[in-house]
């Protein structure tokens, strides 16, 4: 019995990480529209930024978000601006095209300069120690931690989108970009800032990721697939259904993993198809694709 | 007033004319070079055959997939299962291979049609990493390592060296021709002109009586088909096989939609422009290693941004070029 109860909350934590992964994709998508092939590997880069920012500066690994997040948001705005805008409003093959031909140019770029040796943040006793809750059963502080910053981030993107005058405008262009112009709003600029928001969520999926895990260039791919999993399960446009997907295949994977470690991944994918098969508009639907 | 319908263009009926040689230069091939230019020639007639199926999903169907690893991994597998477990020989098992991809793309595809667009893009990779998890687990396969091809299955083909490196020779060009033929038979069909409606305007289409979702999945269903033959022959010429080698996106998926990308989306002629060029590419940025791979992606979101037409687009507009027509132009033809 405890058992099962430790392999549940283990998964939890671990949705809390996949709502990391797939709320910036939850957001680009909500406010254009768009479905970035590069967010797993954006994961990445952002990983490695630590990295370096760890290796130049000796600061620890967590501090290190204060130079990670904005370096990812200036990333993200100048990407959208300079390149991602260009595809916009030409029909599915430009944007799908385009964020493949950069998943696959951030890839070899990092592995031409960092090699493909892998990696990993260190973070010292913080990251093994725990929270006893009863003879078999112990909560890590540190994926309490991830927990508890994806429901503040998912909380924090939600009362941008509804309560500021940049999130009213994101709406806006959401629901309808021609009129949304009409009304003086700067969409290239806007779409640019919803990235860069995008890539600074999408930070702390990547230090999280570098500490919890080794991670080397060739490991985007699959994290996009989780991003991926999570905002299908939770259903498209809703970010505290994404936050609901993570944990569902955070569970499923824990789950999977139980029965045989190399049934974790597998497990993770089947439970998507399954939400799939018989909720093809996910658990908790919000937008019509 | 009289009209003719016309399909042979000025540049198809001179096309044919430069089929002859070109063929010829082929099929005398493995008497006038070595083994290595033979290995090269097979390795770019897969690569063709792999970018028209995909041209024909992407460019045609509006199905842009980055998961046909999924089939041409099958068809590797399908390959070592039915030569190693039921003895079938080697070259009959690979259009045996493309029908169990094809078999196997059935109940997939009624699960990743209910996504659109990107998303369809997306769940088709998922796929492909399931099917590479579970074969991971099939130890009569080898597992997650791998396995090669017995040496009695590979004498199969055909006793001695030089003689293999012939079989697969001609089963590669055969393969290729193979695949412009059937996406230029298929597409001058009435499934093509389907296909050409769906492209232009779906919901008109089908307002038309033409069934988009019958029409797509037998696109798909070709296309699994094709990736399996292609597949099955592919690892036949490596001799073995690993889970992560037979789904590799990189390999399967990358390469293939750069060349299709590159030379032209939506033409037969582009994914030939494509591999020349992707196969020039290549041999000129050998020695620079990752490099190789950022100049290509970013060549390919160049011409995606700049000339989503491709390479080939760009010529075939400038000088009214088409060798492969599979478009119908009506002509008015003089009063007698």
């Amino acid at each position: 019995m405890t058992g099962a109860i430790d392999t549940i909350l283990q998964g939890t934590l671990l949705g809390g990480l996949y709502a990391l992964f797939a709320a910036g994709l939850s957001l680009i998508f909500g406010v254009m529209r768009l479905v970035n092939i590069a967010h797993g590997d954006l994961i990445v880069l952002a990983a490695y930024t630590a990295f370096l920012a760890v290796q130049l500066t000796g600061i620890d690994p967590l501090s290190s978000l204060i130079i990670v997040v904005p370096v990812m948001f200036v990333i993200g705005y100048a990407l959208q601006r300079g390149l991602l805008n260009a595809t916009l409003g030409r029909g599915i093959l430009p944007p799908l095209l385009v964020t493949f031909g950069l998943s696959i140019i951030i890839q070899n770029a990092l592995l031409q300069g960092f090699s493909a040796d892998s990696r990993k943040l260190l973070l010292g006793p913080f990251e093994t120690a725990s929270i006893p809750l009863g003879p078999d059963l112990a909560i890590g502080w540190f994926p309490l931690l991830i927990f508890a910053t994806a429901v503040v981030v998912i909380a924090a993107l939600q009362a941008l989108l509804h309560r500021t005058r940049i999130g009213r405008a994101f709406r806006a262009v959401s629901d309808d970009p021609e009129t949304a112009r009409l009304y003086g709003v700067d969409h290239r600029h806007l779409f640019a800032m919803a990235m860069g928001v995008a890539l600074a969520v999408v930070s702390f999926a990547g230090v999280f990721l570098a500490i919890r895990t080794n991670f080397d260039p060739a490991i985007g791919p699959a994290r996009l697939l989780f991003a991926f999993e999570a905002v299908i399960i939770g259903g498209l446009g809703s970010l505290w259904g994404t936050l609901a997907g993570g944990v569902i295949l955070g569970i499923a994977q824990t789950v999977g993993a139980k029965i045989d470690p190399a049934w974790q991944l597998l497990a993770g994918h089947i439970a998507f198809l399954l939400v799939l098969i018989f909720r093809p508009r996910g658990l908790f639907p919000r937008a019509v694709d | 007033m009289t009209y003719r319908i016309e399909r042979a263009t000025r540049a198809s009926r001179i096309g044919l004319w430069l089929l002859l040689p070109i063929l010829g230069a082929l099929l005398s091939l493995p008497y006038w070079t070595g083994s290595a230019d033979m290995r090269l020639v097979v390795e770019m007639a897969y690569f063709l055959a792999l970018a028209q199926m995909w041209n024909l999903l992407a460019g045609y169907a509006g199905l842009v997939s980055v998961g046909q690893q999924a089939y041409i991994g099958l068809g590797g597998y399908a390959l070592f299962a039915l030569t190693i477990l039921a003895g079938v020989p080697p070259l009959a098992a690979l259009p045996l291979a493309g029908l169990a991809a094809a078999l196997i793309a059935l109940p997939t595809a009624f699960v990743v049609f209910r996504l659109r667009g990107a998303y369809f893009a997306i769940g088709t990779w998922v796929v492909a990493e399931v099917f590479r998890l579970v074969l991971a687990q099939v130890t009569a396969l080898g597992g997650g390592t791998g396995m090669s091809l017995p040496i009695g299955i590979v004498r199969a083909v055909a006793e001695s060296r030089d003689g293999r490196e012939l079989v697969i020779y001609y089963t590669g060009i055969a393969i290729a021709i193979g695949a412009v033929a059937l996406v230029f038979l298929l597409l001058r069909s009435r499934h093509g002109l389907a296909l050409t409606a769906i492209r232009d305007a779906e919901g008109a289409a089908e307002s038309l009586g033409v069934d988009n979702f019958r029409t797509k999945l037998w696109v798909y269903l070709v296309a699994a088909f094709g990736g399996g033959m292609i597949g099955a022959l592919i690892f036949l010429q490596k001799i073995r096989i690993s889970p992560d080698a037979a789904f590799s996106v990189g390999d399967w998926t990358a390469n293939v939609i750069f060349i299709v990308v590159i030379g032209g989306i939506g033409r037969i002629e582009g994914p030939i422009v494509g591999t020349l060029v992707f196969f020039a590419l290549r041999s000129l940025l050998a020695d620079f290693g990752a490099w190789y791979m950022i100049i290509l992606g970013a060549v390919a979101v160049v011409v995606m941004l700049k000339a989503p037409q491709g390479l080939w687009g760009l010529v075939a507009e400038r000088f009214d070029l088409d060798f492969f027509p599979v478009r119908r132009r009506v002509r008015r033809l003089p009063e007698a």
